[in-house]
């Protein structure tokens, strides 16, 4: 698992990577109730702001980690945005992407390097 | 957060786990681990208590005319032991704050917005003069729900007495309790003004009963949405009058054309003209149709596409109660209507809402 200082997670399959929030970004941002992702086929560049997330509080966007092609996305939060609370590590993933380049991955942070980010 | 004030309640909010933020140059809960949402809920089914001492309380000794002066509310025809809604205008008409004004008989007790606290007490005193005194020694809590009465009145049993806006200084094991049986809820609530010294014991004391939960400012503010309760610097601004701003109701009649003591308030020409034959613009609710909040500033247009803004969206957000969006909104009164469609430019898209009447929740006040 690799993480972005947006606080996305990212887990790469054979060059697809999953894309969600980490567990201190949905407790930061309290309780959940609408989440907007973009369409699959999407082409987007690093730092497009791609989906939304509103808690009860405030707005907040997820930037695309990196430059890519969106390939799937996950409807269940949209029905059930209370998931990405329950579970944002895990079936509350947002959408599934397609690197332009897999060496991108590289340059994201680790599970450590991570946690000291957060600490 | 050095720049920021705490409340005598700060070490109580941080060993409840309340997540601290800026507010109005305070450093005030947003939310507690029960998160907004519980504690929005638990707020309207059993009982809340939010630290609301960051409002300024100030004794006023000023002459019933001397503040009729400032605000376009009956001062004289207030009883004694009763409270009611006031609003500074200025000379343009606008709003500079709300607040509310207690008849002590002796003197009134005012409750100011916090982030207008220093300006409005410097208005007040440029007015009225030394009649004014701060009160800077005192924490200020509310306890909200249905279940407050029964709570509140195992420390202050005379409490079950008083209805909706009536207020009382009673004695306590935490010395006199200034209550006033109201709130920004739209609930059944109380107001209570106690000393620092004593502030802490007597909030440890109420959430000791398994009734009450503690509520930070997020809750508070989804709370007010649904009550359709208005905010200063967000439905009223000095820019805007009280009628623009959906407080006519607000406006005595005894202040009214043809009123006791008509007019004599600062902006009155203007104000008393919108009474009379409309203002441009009023403030009314708007019910997205979708799930995403329309938040505030957000644009208001009568298209799908293109042509100007006849409105802004002055509070928004998720309503715990309802389960769904609202939004307040201040816009043009040929569009306010209930049931008009309006298109809200959320993040570049239209997105299509329904203006509706406030409040969106009717309120279970005591009367």
């Amino acid at each position: 698992m690799k993480y972005t200082e947006e606080h996305e997670w990212l887990d790469d399959q054979d060059g697809i990577v999953t894309v969600g929030i980490t567990a201190h970004a949905a407790e930061q941002l309290g309780d959940i109730v609408f989440v907007e992702l973009p369409e699959p086929g999407f082409e987007v560049t690093k730092d497009d702001e791609i989906a939304v997330i509103e808690s009860v509080k405030a707005a907040s966007e997820i930037l695309a980690p990196m430059d890519g092609e969106i390939v799937e996305v996950n409807g269940a939060i949209v029905d059930e945005p209370g998931q990405v609370n329950d579970d944002p590590e895990g079936a509350a993933w947002f959408f599934k992407m397609k690197p332009a380049d897999a060496a991108d991955m590289d340059e994201m942070m680790d599970e450590a390097t991570y946690k000291a980010f957060i600490a | 957060m050095g720049d920021l004030k705490r409340t005598p309640l700060f070490d109580l909010h941080l060993s409840l786990g309340g997540r601290m933020v800026g507010f109005a140059g305070w450093e005030l809960p947003v939310q507690y681990p029960m998160g907004v949402m519980q504690e929005h809920l638990h707020a309207r089914e059993a009982a809340g208590l939010f630290d609301v001492s960051h409002m300024g309380q100030v004794i006023c000794r000023a002459g019933t005319a001397a503040l009729e002066a400032l605000m376009p509310v009956d001062v004289a025809g207030l009883a004694h032991g009763r409270q009611r809604y006031g609003l500074l205008t200025n000379d343009t008409g606008g709003v500079m704050d709300d607040l509310m004004f207690a008849n002590r008989g002796d003197h009134f007790f005012l409750v100011v917005n916090a982030a207008n606290a220093e300006a409005d007490i410097a208005h007040l005193s440029a007015h009225l003069g030394d009649a004014i005194t701060p009160v800077t020694d005192r924490a200020l809590l509310a306890l909200q729900g249905p279940k407050s009465e029964a709570v509140l009145s195992e420390i202050a049993p005379s409490v079950q007495d008083m209805r909706f806006m009536d207020v009382a200084v009673i004695d306590s094991v935490f010395g006199d309790l200034w209550v006033s049986r109201s709130g920004y809820t739209g609930d059944d609530g109380f107001e209570i003004s106690v000393s620092a010294e004593a502030a802490r014991r007597f909030a440890e004391t109420l959430l000791a009963d398994d009734a009450v939960a503690p509520i930070g400012l997020g809750a508070r503010n989804s709370l007010r949405m649904e009550a359709g309760l208005p905010l200063h610097g967000h439905e009223m601004t000095p820019d805007h009058t009280p009628v623009e701003s959906g407080l006519g109701w607000a406006i005595s009649k005894a202040r009214r054309a043809g009123g006791a003591r008509e007019g004599g308030f600062p902006g009155a020409d203007r104000v008393l003209g919108e009474l009379a034959t409309g203002a441009a613009k009023t403030t009314v609710g708007l019910l997205p149709e979708g799930r995403a909040p329309m938040r505030d500033e957000t644009p208001l247009f009568t298209e799908p596409a293109g042509g100007t803004p006849v409105g802004v969206v002055t509070s928004g957000g998720f309503a715990p109660s309802l389960g769904h969006p609202i939004s307040i909104a201040r816009i043009d009164t040929a569009h306010a209507a209930p049931g008009t469609p309006i298109y809200a430019d959320v993040r570049g898209k239209r997105l299509p809402a329904t203006t509706a009447p406030l409040p969106f929740r009717q309120p279970t006040f005591k009367r």
